[in-house]
């Protein structure tokens, strides 16, 4: 016989042994408790359920910061202000320059229609635009990274006085901001319910070891290795966990589905869901959750084992 | 097998209920171990399968140092030696058959059905195969322990109070099993202050007696 660590369980083994069909037999020696059964599915399908949303909140809020920043860092604005009878000069003079700009597309003056659709959510639908000393604006696509909103600012400054360049930072940063910092709670949410569900599980485990003291004790005394009285209670804990959290993420999964879409909900609810490739990534919550009921059972059975000779 | 030398055991870092304890048991030996209750009959059993370290002296179970043994070594040993307790354990979800064959289970060895059912009619358990251990009766509990205890094959088997809670004839059937045992090569000590059971049992088999006094062991001889 040699020394070994009496409690470094081999994770290997443990895990060779939890996917080894043993005819049920490993399973049977810890006596069916309805109550930790029903309280671990139970946690873990609710767990599961709340992961989804915080999923799909994380990506959601993930692709709204990509939107928001793409669509208003693929462009920038000159607004021309000037008296009435020199505007239509210094547009011109001002998409002289743009076209000449290097990294920048075909420079877009906005229509008189296009000017009344902004102005509308201010001055209504009948505002007469034409009477307002409404500035000019032209829309600039970036087309290249070589583009220097900088040196095109002072640019315009020197030669078209009254031309004054606005990039979206103003309203691109906090926008951005807003939708990252929604994706971190979602992210953290997902860390609060993993932390959550170890808990619940660890606490269920503990309460379904301390209920088979005796059993624990019985198999020690015939011989039992730590090995195999723990992975009798990790493959059951596990398997309930993964168990209840795939019904979890399907209710969740059917919830997300029959949420508003975007045209029907606007707004912030834009997108919230899963879109693509995304609808893949709940499938791995039963894994994760396998995985927590895993461990969490594991260091349980580890401490339990420890009092017993 | 086992060996001790001048071991001393006290619970707790506390005064000495055992010492200077030499004790050899050697294959195919039958052994009694007597004394009066609280004299450290248990005790001394419980440091033979590891259930106690000593606190003095040494102790080997064949050939390795007691102390040093892993959680997983202890495991091994107690597949080597058998041990039946006054109060058997057993799982009370699983049928007497399946506690009778679990150390083979969890020794992931393979149960050979017919070895299974031997077993059960030698220890006269045939017609309780399939019933739960709660519903035995006490000498019918014992004799699934002993049955269980012997299930590996393994080379010693302990006794403590096997007896205690049997009536006679109950007693000698249990110690008539044990005698089987001994016969059978295996090593054999049972614990019992029944002096009664120990002359009967001394009637049919070479037993030596060992006797508990004051903490110390000592050989009885023919004042028993």
């Amino acid at each position: 016989m040699k020394r070994g660590n009496s409690l470094a369980l081999n994770l290997l083994a443990l895990c060779k042994s939890l996917l080894r069909d043993e005819g049920g037999k490993g399973d049977r020696i810890v006596p069916p408790t309805g109550f930790t059964a029903q309280l671990t599915l139970f946690s873990a399908g609710a767990m599961a359920f709340l992961a989804v949303f915080a999923l799909a909140l994380a990506l959601a809020t993930g692709r709204l910061a990509d939107h928001w920043s793409s669509e208003l860092a693929g462009s920038v604005t000159v607004r021309v202000s000037a008296p009435a009878d020199q505007q239509d000069g210094m547009v011109q003079s001002t998409l002289q320059l743009l076209r000449t700009t290097p990294g920048a597309g075909e420079p877009r003056q906005l229509p008189q229609e296009e000017l009344a659709r902004l102005l509308e959510p201010w001055f209504g639908p009948d505002m007469p635009v034409d009477a307002l000393p409404v500035p000019a604006l032209i829309d600039l696509p970036i087309t290249d990274n070589d583009f220097d909103a900088e040196g095109l600012r002072l640019r315009l400054e020197a030669e078209v006085p009254g031309a004054v360049l606005d990039d979206h930072t103003e309203w691109r940063r906090p926008l951005v901001s807003a939708a990252k910092r929604l994706r971190m709670l979602g992210i953290v949410s997902l860390i609060l319910i993993t932390a959550a569900s170890a808990a619940m599980i660890t606490l269920s485990a503990k309460a379904a070891l301390a209920a088979n003291g005796q059993v624990i004790r019985v198999l020690r005394l015939i011989g039992a290795r730590d090995l195999t009285i723990a992975t009798a209670f990790v493959r059951r804990f596990t398997r309930r966990s993964a168990f209840g959290s795939a019904i979890g993420t399907v209710a969740g999964v059917a919830a997300v589905s029959i949420l508003p879409d975007a045209s029907a909900a606007g707004g912030f609810l834009t997108g919230l869901g899963f879109q693509g490739w995304d609808w893949l990534m709940p499938l791995s919550i039963p894994f994760v959750a396998a995985a927590v009921g895993f461990f969490a059972t594991r260091w349980a059975a580890l401490k339990m084992l420890e009092d017993v000779r | 097998m086992i060996e001790m030398r001048d071991v001393g055991f006290g619970y707790h870092g506390g005064a000495e209920l055992l010492s200077g304890m030499t004790l050899s048991l050697q294959p195919g030996m039958f052994h009694f171990l007597t004394g009066p209750s609280g004299s450290g009959k248990t005790t001394l059993l419980r440091l033979c399968y590891a259930d106690l370290l000593p606190t003095a002296g040494q102790m080997t179970a064949y050939g390795h140092e007691l102390r040093d043994l892993s959680r997983d070594d202890i495991a091994d040993l107690r597949r080597r030696v058998g041990v039946v307790h006054q109060e058997p354990q057993f799982l009370d979800h699983l049928p007497v058959a399946e506690n009778i064959a679990l150390p083979l289970s969890i020794a992931h060895e393979p149960v050979d059905m017919d070895a299974l059912r031997d077993l059960l009619g030698w220890v006269q358990l045939s017609q309780h195969a399939r019933a739960l251990p709660p519903s035995l009766s006490g000498g019918e509990r014992q004799r699934a322990a002993l049955a269980r205890a012997v299930i590996l094959s393994p080379d010693v088997v302990l006794a403590d109070e096997p007896t205690g809670n049997l009536d006679w004839d109950m007693s000698m059937r249990l110690m008539q099993l044990l005698i089987e045992l001994n016969k059978s090569g295996k090593t054999v000590l049972v614990a019992t202050h029944d002096l009664n059971l120990i002359r009967a049992t001394k009637a049919q088999v070479t037993a030596r007696v060992l006797r508990i006094s004051g903490g110390n062991l000592q050989l009885a001889g023919a004042d028993l």
